[in-house]
Parts: C-alpha cells; structure tokens; sequence
C-alpha cells in the first residue's frame, strides 16, 4: 500500500513542541497523536495553521467506560501528506472542558458547538457558544453520551424560543425563510437582516432534519452499515456509502480487490456527474433561463438511467460492501454504457455553450454571491466551492484512494468565487469526470470484487477521506467488537461550507438568494444527519 | 436565440408518452423482492440480511410468525442473496402505492421443527385487499383527476427530514421526460395553494411542528401522500430519540408509496391513487384556499 506524496507531517511532528512529546502512531491513512490532556490545543493550532494546515473535522467520543476519559479529535489536513493528522486531546470526565480555537480556526467554529451539544463538554473561549446541532427548546440532553438510549423519548417541543441576533440600524427589516421551503429542497430556516434590497447579515438555524444518524449507527449490525451510510445524504449515497466501507477497510488493514477499486472511480464519477448537470441547470434557473435547465434535467435523467443500467440502481445505491463491490461490473454492459457516454458528452457540452454564450445569463451570475479566497481559507471552505475560490484541494489528487492512486485528476481552480465559476468549476468537472471513468473503464480488470471483511480488533479506529461531488467527505469510525461501531463520525462537505453562504450573500439582493444558494447547493440532510 | 431554437429542434420530442403504462427498467434494474411462502424454509436469514428489519420472525413453540413489510423494504435485494432455496426472488416489478399502510404487510404462519426449520405453511401469506393492476388504476384515476379537480392537481412538497433521495426522484417528474405538468400535476410554493400534500422522511423532531402547522394551512379537503421508506415506516433510521415517527404518527397519510427511493413511476401512481380519493367538489373548493382550519 505505497501511496505518493511527500510527508510533511513527520517533520511538522518533530518542529511543533507538545506534539513532539506526545506519544504518536503512524498508518498508511493517518498520523495519531496522543496528547494527555487538551491544554496545548490553541498552541498547536496555532503552530499548524501557520505551516498551511487546514481543520478539517472536529469531535468527540465518549470512552468513560473503557477509558475514564473523553477524547477530543481535530482531524488536520495538508497539501503536502498524503495522510491526515489525527489529534486525540484526553479530556477528563471530571472537567468536562477544552480550550476552543474557533477564533484562531473558523472552521472549528460549528463542530466545536455540536461537541458542547452532543456530548456536553464545554468549548472554553468560544465566541458564539450556543447551541447548533440541537434546537434551543430541546431539553438538555447529550444524545451522543453513552449512558443516553437511543430510543429515548423526550418531551414534545413547545414553541420555538431561538433567539436571533439582532441587526440594529436605521430601515433595518427581518425577513424569515423556511423550515418549508418554496420549491422540493430540503428544510432549513435563513434569517435575513436587510436595508433596502442588499442582505446586511444573514443567520441560519439548521438541524431540522437530525435524525440521530451518528447514534444510530452504534446499535446497526457492522454489515447493515453501508446502507445507513448511503442515506446520509440520498444525492451522494456513493460517496457516503464509499466513505464508510474504507473506513471499515482501513480498520480491517485490507484493501477491496482491483476490480471493485476501479469499479468504485467509475460509480463515484458518475455520481459527481448527474449532480453536477442537475445544479448547472438549476442555477440557469434562478436567473430564469429555464429552457437550459429542460435540458439539464433531460441529461441528467439520461445519467440516473445509465446508472441503473449499470448498477441496477439510479441511485448508486446497494452495490457498495465492505470489501468491495456486491457484485462486479458486468463488461457486457460496459461498451454500450460508454457509447452512451459519448452521446451524453456531446449534449453536455453543447448545453455548456449554451449557458456561457447567453450574455444576459453571464451578466447575472458575474461577481454575484462572491467568497474572496482569504475568507474561503479562514473558514476551512472545501470541494466545488472552494476551488472557486481559490482552494486547491482535492481528495482524490491529494489523499488518493482506492482506484485514483495513479490516476492524477486534473482539479479546476478559480479565484473568482463568484457563482459563474462555482458553476464553471462544475462544467469542468463533468467532463474531467467522463475522462476519468474512460480511463477507469480501460484498465477494469477483471477478477473478484468482493473480498471478505476479517474481524476488526475491538477499539481499533479509523479514518477515511473521499471526494464526493460536494467535496472532503470523512468518516470516522472506532469498532465496538460486539459486531457494531462504538462511534462512527460523518462529516459531509456540507458542514465545512455553510459558513461560506453566509459570507457570499452580505451586500447581494435577496432575489439573487436563491442562485448564490444553488450555486453551493449544500446538503441539509449530510450537515444535519 | 437561433441556436437555442436549434438545440430544441435538434433534441425532438423525449416525453414519455404514459411512464406508468410504458414502465420498463433495464435488465439490471433490482426488482421487488417476492416470496414463495410455501417453498419457504428458513425466514430467519433472510430477516439477518435485512437492514431495516422488514422481513420478521416470531417464534412461539412449534410454531412461526413470518412478516414482510414493504413499508419498511429498502428494496436492496439482501433476502434474495441470503435464500439459498429461491424462495425469495427479485421480480421485475413494482411494489404499488396502497392506501392502508396493512395492505403493505404479508403475514404467513408456519409450523417448525427442533432446528428452526419451516416444515409446514399453516396460513397465509394474508394481507389486506391487494390494489388493482397499476394500468387499471391509472386510467381510472386520471378520470377522477380530470372530474374533481378540473385537470388540475396543486401539490405542497413537504421534507419531513429525507435524505434528499425521495427528492431527487421527485425533480425527475418535472423533467421533461416525465414532464407532470402535462397531467394538469404541478408542485406549489404555498400549501395554501396546494391540493395535496407530499411528505417525505422519517418525521424529526424538529420538523413535526412545521409539518403539523404545513397541513393545517392546507385548504380541505386535501390529501396527503406518504412517499419512501422513511415517511412510511421511519425507514434505515429506525425510530430514535431524534424521529418523532412515520408521517401518519403525526398526520393522516391517503396513499403510501413504497421505495428508497420510489421510482417515479411510483410516485406517479401514487398522486394519482390519492386523487381518488378526494371528496367530491363542493362549494368553494377554490375559494376555501387559504382559510385555516
């Protein structure tokens, strides 16, 4: 298992002081550091942001039983390693705190939050310490705790105390969206402070669809798993479904047999694909060139079909096993699937053409909803939205995995950060997709693609990273040994991002909402889980 | 503006002409899961390869109580792989829509020996009055459609917590293969303006409150179509702490349309099952739009 890149994380290990001392352990995915207590976390935080690392993941597990302890993980990410850095901070059940570093790392801002809610440990030093992840009437409960059953029934909700900030100013006038929303998009509530037409301050309140997933996946037989896993997020049901079976890998030291590990690069692609044709008519859309997106649709319909061809499901869905694939690509169906290929790309890009040569189209999607690249950097922002805006990252070409190692993706930047280039990003990405899947296709060997899954060690952890069509989707797991995950952390791309709406909308009109929204197309149900 | 007139031209007609008469998936397609019950030997493994525990097994001395709930089925084909009999096989066709959440639940009685073994099929598979052939229903329906509502159908889609998945079949409709609208079918912004509700995801907690307060602004009389796994049953998530329930723990549900996600072949069928069951018209159906119960 020799993977490229250079390793920057054994020099960085030996430079920053409290990680230097702690006791460390080192796999092909993960560099583990152990650290005794959580004091040196602003230390070390500020020591890896200045040599260009980025927080990718923040949580927590409950190990009082086992350990005596809680544990408290930063999952760091950097360019140069193609590993990620796994900071475990012990934090004892007696002081139940740790020291925040959302004001030095923005990105840890909401994570830290969902730490305080989901298992009551405090984030000291936090500057907006309130709730995110349960609603403010919940009671106060910490579902993620093992001592609280997950057929819990708690006391219905009453009312709906959430306290917005408030937006002070002469003419200043609130205007609330949602949970239901106008059109079939999932639910989530935006409070818009404006002065006239431009948004001065934009807050949002998600979790609506919280669904105790994470918990839920602590009392699911490991091989039932990858099904709760694909419905995380019912568009990225491969990159969640992937996520979750290579952490289950890792943890078991094996990789899935070549042909599954090919296999998998084609199901991604075309996973990224339909989503990515979806949202480039539906930003066509919301600035009312609809006839663009009849044929967005159209072709993104050709792609469910091609993938139920394929896969039997339009969804991707219930091919992915631990191990591999349940079944593997029938080379049958192959050579037709790619012909239809071809007809799809031809189409695709005359639909392109068609948007990018509409000037009143451009004229509207032009430095409206931009995201500088600085803030996009403070605020950890990852996959489509971040290459628009000047972050160059890319899991698939930075932390390869399964049938990408040798396959060098060419990743679409921009600095722009406006919605044309979160769109041109896309359109970009469809067509490198096509070429990667017939690069996949010609080197499908054949062969097994399903290899069993040994026992995993009881506690034994793991990491995985996959590129989904949103971007860095991680999961987390560590083995219970009776046949279920002790914990099992999913962070969809979705949750890194949201941040960034909220910078891109201020001084923008609220009618341009709904397209710089698109233009993210975030995931409620992968944030909120 | 030529050359989007020329792409139009050069694309043609790709409407489907009845997608629910014409409906033929590919050769790979999953299929529903059907059961040979009197063939049937051990139901035990195929409740283990069930992730969402639709198939169930209850035994009572000699005796077993074996139950397949499509309500619950995610349609991922896990009994079939572990049944090594054949009993249980994919068949290339749909689960309908029902109107009762029993009529998707078949029940058998088995008598079984020391092992665990089904020797002997006592009763069943029973299950409520089975929904006529989709066709027939089809053509009836779209009558009702066209008497009750003068061809048109308003419907307030509502994400109760889904995963995205239901709703991405349910953009499908309004591409232009399936294209609802030409069914006098349209999705509105307001469910004061809505005929229909359409509820998707196991009901959160946090979203019981929003559904129940969506619901009431709908003018009567209105229906209210369940659709997947999740809304039916509570789905892969189970009923935890987080879920309040399946959408007719909280309100009542017509139609209940099975799959993870239903095709939209199925949810077709399934708007068009709940049409038929509206009320007749009365007086000020149009004008009621917006008062609240």
């Amino acid at each position: 298992m020799s993977r490229p890149g250079s390793a920057a994380f054994d020099s960085l290990m030996a430079e920053v002081r409290p990680l230097a001392a702690s006791a460390c352990e080192k796999t092909p995915w993960e560099v583990r550091a152990f650290l005794p207590g959580a004091d040196d976390r602003q230390e070390i935080a500020a020591a890896l942001l200045d040599r260009g690392c980025r927080f990718a993941s923040v949580f927590a597990e409950d190990r009082r039983a086992q350990e005596r302890a809680y544990y408290l993980y930063d999952v760091v990410e950097h360019r140069d390693d193609h590993r990620y850095l796994v900071i475990r901070y012990r934090v004892a059940p007696e002081q139940p705190r740790f020291p925040s570093i959302s004001l030095q790392a923005p990105a840890a801002n909401w994570m830290e939050r969902e730490t305080q809610d989901w298992f009551g440990i405090e984030a000291e030093g936090h500057p907006n310490p309130r709730r995110v992840a349960l609603h403010d009437h919940w009671p106060g409960v910490h579902p993620l705790l093992k001592d609280f059953p997950i057929d819990a029934v708690l006391p219905p909700l009453e009312g709906d105390p959430h306290i917005f900030r408030q937006t002070i100013g002469e003419g200043v006038f609130y205007v609330p969206v949602g949970p239901v929303h106008a059109g079939i998009i999932e639910p989530g509530h935006f409070h818009f402070a404006v002065a006239g037409e431009p948004v001065i301050y934009l807050q949002l309140r998600l979790f609506y669809t919280h669904k105790g997933v994470e918990k839920r996946f602590e009392n699911l037989p490991l091989t039932h798993g990858v099904f709760l896993a694909e419905s995380v997020s019912g568009d990225t049901s491969f990159g969640h479904g992937l996520a979750h079976c290579l952490a289950l890998e890792h943890a078991a030291g094996i990789e899935a047999p070549p042909h599954a590990r090919i296999g998998r690069v084609i199901l991604l692609e075309l996973e990224r694909i339909y989503n990515h044709a979806a949202d480039i008519g539906a930003i066509a859309t919301d600035v009312g060139f609809v006839i663009a997106n009849s044929h967005a649709t159209r072709l993104r319909e050709q792609m469910l079909r091609l993938n139920e061809e394929l896969t039997g499901s339009r969804l991707l869905r219930g091919l992915l096993r631990p191990g591999g694939l349940r079944r593997p690509l029938d080379a049958a169906r192959l050579a037709p699937f790619l012909e239809k290929l071809e007809s799809f790309e031809r189409e695709y890009r005359s639909l392109v053409r068609l948007i990018e040569d509409s000037d009143s189209t451009r004229d509207r999607l032009e430095t409206t909803g931009t995201l500088p690249p600085a803030k996009a950097k403070d605020l950890g922002i990852v996959g489509v939205a971040g290459r628009a805006s000047g972050q160059d990252l890319d899991v698939r070409r930075d932390h390869p995995f399964d049938g990408y190692q040798g396959l060098q993706p060419r990743v679409p930047v921009f600095s722009q950060g406006d919605v044309l280039h979160r769109m041109r990003v896309r359109s970009e990405e469809v067509l490198e997709s096509l070429s990667l899947i017939r690069a996949a296709a010609a080197e499908l060997p054949e062969g097994p693609s399903l290899s069993p899954l040994p026992e995993i060690a009881p506690g034994a952890t793991a990491l995985s990273a996959v590129e989904g069509w949103r971007g860095e989707i991680l999961h987390w797991i560590r083995n219970g040994g009776n046949g279920r995950l002790d914990r099992c952390r999913i962070k969809d791309p979705s949750l890194n991002n949201w941040p960034a709406i909220v910078e891109a909308i201020q001084g923008n009109i609220i009618p341009d909402f709904p397209v710089i929204n698109k233009s993210f197309n975030l995931s409620y149900s992968g944030t909120d889980r | 503006m030529l050359n989007i007139l020329r792409q139009s031209l050069r694309t043609g007609l790709v409407t489907i002409g009845d997608p629910i008469g014409s409906f033929n998936p590919p050769p790979a397609w999953r299929g529903t899961p059907r059961f040979d019950f009197a063939a049937w030997r051990d139901a035990r493994l195929a409740a283990a390869a069930c992730p969402t525990g639709a198939i169930t097994v209850l035994d009572s001395g000699a005796s077993r109580t074996v139950k397949v709930d499509y309500g619950l089925c995610i349609f991922c084909g896990g009994c079939a792989d572990a049944c090594p009999e054949g009993a249980v096989r994919m068949a290339r066709e749909l689960e309908p829509p029902a109107l009762r959440r029993g009529d998707l639940v078949l029940s058998a009685e088995y008598e079984i020996n020391s092992n665990g073994v089904q020797t002997r099929l006592l009763s069943g598979p029973a299950r409520g009055s089975a929904s006529g052939s989709i066709e027939e229903t089809g053509a009836a329906v779209r009558q009702a459609v066209h008497r009750i509502l003068g061809r048109s159908l308003a419907i307030r889609e509502v994400d109760a917590g889904s995963c995205n998945g239901c709703e991405v079949e349910l953009h499908a409709l309004n591409n232009p293969l399936y294209d609802l609208e030409r069914f006098g079918i349209h999705f509105v912004a307001s469910p004061r303006h809505a005929d229909m509700l359409l509820v998707t995801g196991p009901v959160t907690r946090n979203l019981e409150l929003a559904l129940l307060k969506t619901w009431r602004a709908t003018p009567d009389p209105k229906a209210v179509v369940a659709a997947g796994a999740c809304g039916i049953s509570g789905g892969i998530f189970g009923l935890n702490y987080a879920v309040r329930g399946a959408v007719d723990d909280v309100i009542p549900v017509d139609v209940y349309v099975p799959g993870c996600p239903p095709r939209p072949e199925s949810l077709l069928y399934g708007i068009l099952l709940a049409v038929g069951r509206l009320a007749p018209p009365r007086e000020g159906l149009r004008t009621a739009a917006g008062q609240e119960e």
